[in-house]
């Protein structure tokens, strides 16, 4: 999983059927000190985030299609928690 | 997920047997900005895409779950056509 910060909605009319009610929202990966790092990327949201909110990302096929709690779910990429609060050493 | 835009269509005739059939676009992925970034890449289509439209594309073997049952040997899938996108850069 990564550290990311979400930066955008995205609108989806025409999409596979398991997006069907699901929140898409885009991400921007993060280091740990709040440095955007790599490409904005798309996740599903499983938890409520909204933008500018700090979130954990999990960046794997299986485990974002069961945060989608749907079988067959072509995804690869899901907010699976918001972060309140984090401390670390350099 | 990413962002990506439809930049052609790839035609061939001697493939995989999974992917008769199955509709190949090239895409250039795009950050949240609308630019350019990373490499064009090849990508199977399942909702019917085309030149010059935004859509979003999901990695790995879960491109290939669209078109279930078919097994094919998959690594990129269009999985929807954005209408539009925002950000919200604090």
């Amino acid at each position: 999983m990564i550290l990311a910060r979400v930066v955008g909605t995205v609108v989806s009319t025409q999409k596979r059927a398991q997006f069907l009610g699901a929140k898409l929202l885009l991400v921007q990966p993060e280091t740990p000190q709040g440095v955007a790092t790599g490409a904005t990327l798309l996740a599903i949201d499983s938890v409520g985030a909204g933008v500018c909110e700090r979130v954990i990302v999990v960046l794997e096929g299986r485990a974002a299609g069961e945060a989608l709690g749907k079988k067959l779910a072509p995804v690869d990429a899901a907010i699976i928690g918001i972060v309140d609060q984090l401390e670390f050493v350099e | 997920m990413q962002l990506a835009r439809v930049i052609g269509d790839v035609v061939a005739t001697r493939k995989d047997p999974g992917f008769d059939s199955t509709p190949l676009l090239l895409l250039q992925p795009i950050s949240a900005d609308g630019k350019n970034v990373g490499r064009p890449l090849v990508a199977v289509d399942s909702v019917g895409a085309g030149v010059g439209e935004t859509v979003f594309f999901v990695r790995g073997k879960e491109a290939s779950f669209p078109f279930h049952p078919t097994e094919m040997p998959a690594d990129a899938g269009i999985v929807g056509i954005v209408d539009h996108w925002s950000t919200d850069k604090k």
